[in-house]
């Protein structure tokens, strides 16, 4: 595996001096040292358990054998990379996406609900900056409990939403959106009020010698310059509505869901799976921010601000 | 005329009056409010309030307050209506009064937020005032909407209940807090900025590294890193160490972000400074680049001290000792005891705006020099 590594590592090393003034070159080399350091560390957490078993069945081995072996086990403490890839190869293109194998399946169905939390979620923190801004009681009364409640450990109430919920006929997709919503709107929210806030005094005043009435000033200046900070705060809503839906399928005692893959890899040990899973759930939570900082540079130059 | 006359306080004589013509509590056993003498002056005073308010409007912080403290006395006596027979069987005039009540409060609340003063710890006061009515506001509703529908329980308990049930439970209680808050938390909290830290300070002596590391650093903090808990309890066992594996996980990129971030906050100005007085790395390290950088550095450890929690309580979902917060959460749940775990939740949340407090508090003494601690005048 070293080997390998290090002729990565060298062949990247003549190509770094061109690559060294932009940010591609060093994140595909600081890319590879992790993987890299991934393989290191699957040998070295593997072997033990392996040269356990060399010795019980008392068979010669030499490093060679010692790290392909480690890299074949099937429940290892650690697996190397390409077993992730395979894994995810199998469960990902090889099976069909109705069948309770597929990682497509689970992800759609952890996937539906995090976007559906998200949608609820940003419609209802949008809401409530408005009324936040447009109304004195409203903001000195609701304000700090929106802060405060960001130090809350919000997660902890998932198990409950979801059984209480579920006791009561509302089971699948509905309570785990509604945690998703929970955990996505409150950065809208603070987003949002910082944006519509952000006209300066001068926009205000023309504003106002224009005798525009409350909701001209809300429609023409207010919403247009709070765009580029609901986008940043989608960025991070989306992101935690995904955290929201994994954990809220913790609960429901592994269904379907990458959280449930999540949670039966870990009861039956089955390590390549959970890894899989993780890695899905990385690379769902990267597609849906780039997807939104797509939209987001999309909408920006249709509404004609610089980039 | 009639445009110049406060909504709210229509609002509340208009449903206290409704209140009266309406049943207090149907079903088996039907009450009116001449059946309580002491309710009926009460609920009559708030109609002669609302419409004095109505008629009026509120001027003042004392006649504001004077407003809050009777409607807080009506709070009073609808409890005390609830135990005497309203519980589970109110009626349209139970929540026609409460809706006066509404009115008056919002009105109470919006004449207190509205006074403008120069007296700084006056404005402290309404600061703390004004979300704490909120507050208790939301609670009265809650424990209203629960006794006097009858939910049951095991949905929803009444935050009346849940206290009780906290204070019955406090061992308990504490022994999950030392496990999962004391234990896995704090030293993760510890571990895992820390490294943070150093690794920054080393990622900043590189530009390669911290070009490479940087995106890839704000890439993970997108990612559902709580994801690893169940690989952590495998590899560190059932106990706290693997809770605070995670914490560790969860810390670390935040913290090394906003370190390198805040390292090159410093100006070229001071910059240029410190080497005309011909200082070397380290004392420009430390007289003025860490100074600079702990706004920053303070940033991530508000961050982190809610990511710490979520961690740790996520991580006892899958597996831990017969003890902690998550643990208890994910129990108590699985047997209905749906208070006890409200009480955890609300131990969780204590615990969670303590340790933000905390960090905040001590931004405050670091960072004093900030703009954003200056004192407006």
């Amino acid at each position: 595996m070293t080997t390998e590594a290090v002729a990565l590592g060298k062949g990247n090393r003549s190509l770094m001096a061109s690559a060294m003034a932009g940010q591609a070159g060093p994140v595909t080399l600081v890319l590879l040292a992790v993987i890299a350091i991934w393989y290191a560390g699957a040998v070295y957490m593997n072997a033990p358990w392996e040269i356990d078993r060399f010795e019980k069945h008392k068979i010669d081995w030499s490093a060679g054998d010692l790290v392909r072996a480690t890299m074949m086990q099937t429940r290892p403490i650690l697996p190397a990379p390409h077993q992730v890839l395979m894994e995810m190869n199998n469960t990902i293109f090889q099976k069909k996406i109705t069948s309770k194998r597929s990682l497509i399946y689970h992800s759609w169905v952890t996937l539906s609900s995090t976007l559906l939390g998200f949608a609820i979620g940003g419609i209802l923190g949008i809401l409530l900056a408005v009324g936040i801004v447009h109304n004195r009681t409203l903001e000195k009364s609701l304000m700090p409990w929106v802060i405060s409640s960001q130090t809350i450990p919000i997660l902890a109430i998932a198990p409950m939403i979801i059984v209480v919920l579920g006791a009561i006929g509302l089971k699948g997709l509905v309570p785990k959106a509604i945690i998703s919503t929970y955990l996505c709107f409150f950065p809208i929210t603070i987003g949002m009020v910082k944006g519509l806030r952000s006209p300066g005094v001068l926009e205000m005043d023309l504003m106002r010698t224009f005798n525009a009435s409350r909701w001209q000033t809300f429609w023409m200046l207010r919403w247009p310059s709070s765009v580029p900070f609901l986008f940043t705060s989608l960025k991070v809503a989306i992101a935690i509505s995904l955290v929201g839906a994994i954990v809220g399928e913790l609960p429901t005692g592994a269904q379907a869901g990458l959280g449930a893959r999540l949670l039966a890899g870990s009861y039956y040990g089955q390590t390549i799976q959970i890894w899989s899973a993780l890695v899905t759930a990385a690379i769902l939570a990267g597609l849906l921010v780039f997807l939104i900082g797509v939209i987001e540079r999309v909408v920006l130059k249709k509404m004609g601000a610089r980039q | 005329m009639i445009g110049r006359w406060d909504g709210f306080g229509m609002a509340a004589l208009v449903f206290s009056l409704l209140a009266l013509l309406l049943p207090l509590a149907s079903g088996e056993t039907t009450l009116a409010w001449a059946d309580r003498s002491t309710s009926l002056i009460i609920v009559l005073g708030f109609a002669i309030v609302g419409g004095l308010v109505a008629w009026r409007g509120v001027r003042g912080l004392i006649s504001a307050l004077a407003i809050l403290f009777l409607v807080y006395l009506a709070t009073l006596m609808t409890m005390q209506l609830l135990d005497n027979g309203v519980a589970g069987s109110s009626s349209w005039g139970f929540w026609s009064f409460i809706l006066a009540l509404w009115a008056l409060t919002w009105r109470g609340i919006a004449s207190v937020a509205a006074y403008q003063t120069l007296n700084k710890n006056h404005q402290r006061l309404v600061a703390f005032f004004v979300p704490a009515c909120f507050g208790f506001w939301l609670l009265f509703l809650w424990e209203m909407v629960c006794q006097g529908f009858g939910v049951p329980g095991v949905l929803l308990p009444p935050p009346s209940a849940i206290f009780i049930k906290l204070i019955a439970s406090l061992d308990i209680l504490w022994a999950d807090f030392v496990q999962t808050f004391m234990k896995a938390v704090i030293s993760g909290f510890a571990m895992g900025c820390a490294s943070g830290f150093i690794i920054a300070i080393l990622v900043d002596r590189v530009p390669f590294l911290k070009r490479g590391l940087l995106p890839l650093g704000n890439l993970v903090s997108a990612l559902p890193i709580v994801g690893v808990a169940p690989i952590m309890v495998m590899w560190f066992g059932f106990d706290w160490q693997s809770k605070a594996a995670v914490v560790v996980i969860m810390t670390f990129f935040p913290m090394l972000v906003n370190t390198v971030t805040g390292l090159s906050a410093a100006g070229a100005l001071e910059l240029e400074l410190m080497r005309s007085y011909g200082a070397g790395y380290w004392q420009t390290l430390f007289k003025l680049r860490l100074p600079a950088a702990m706004p920053f550095v303070f940033n991530a450890l508000k961050i982190n001290s809610t990511l710490a929690l979520i961690g740790a309580i996520v991580a006892e979902f899958f597996g831990t000792p017969i003890v902690g917060m998550g643990f208890r959460i994910s129990t108590e749940v699985g047997r209905m005891n749906v208070d006890m775990v409200w009480a955890e939740i609300f131990i969780a949340a204590l615990a969670g705006s303590a340790f933000y407090g905390v960090m905040a508090l001590m931004e405050r003494t670091v960072t004093f020099w900030h703009p954003s601690y200056r004192t407006k005048n």
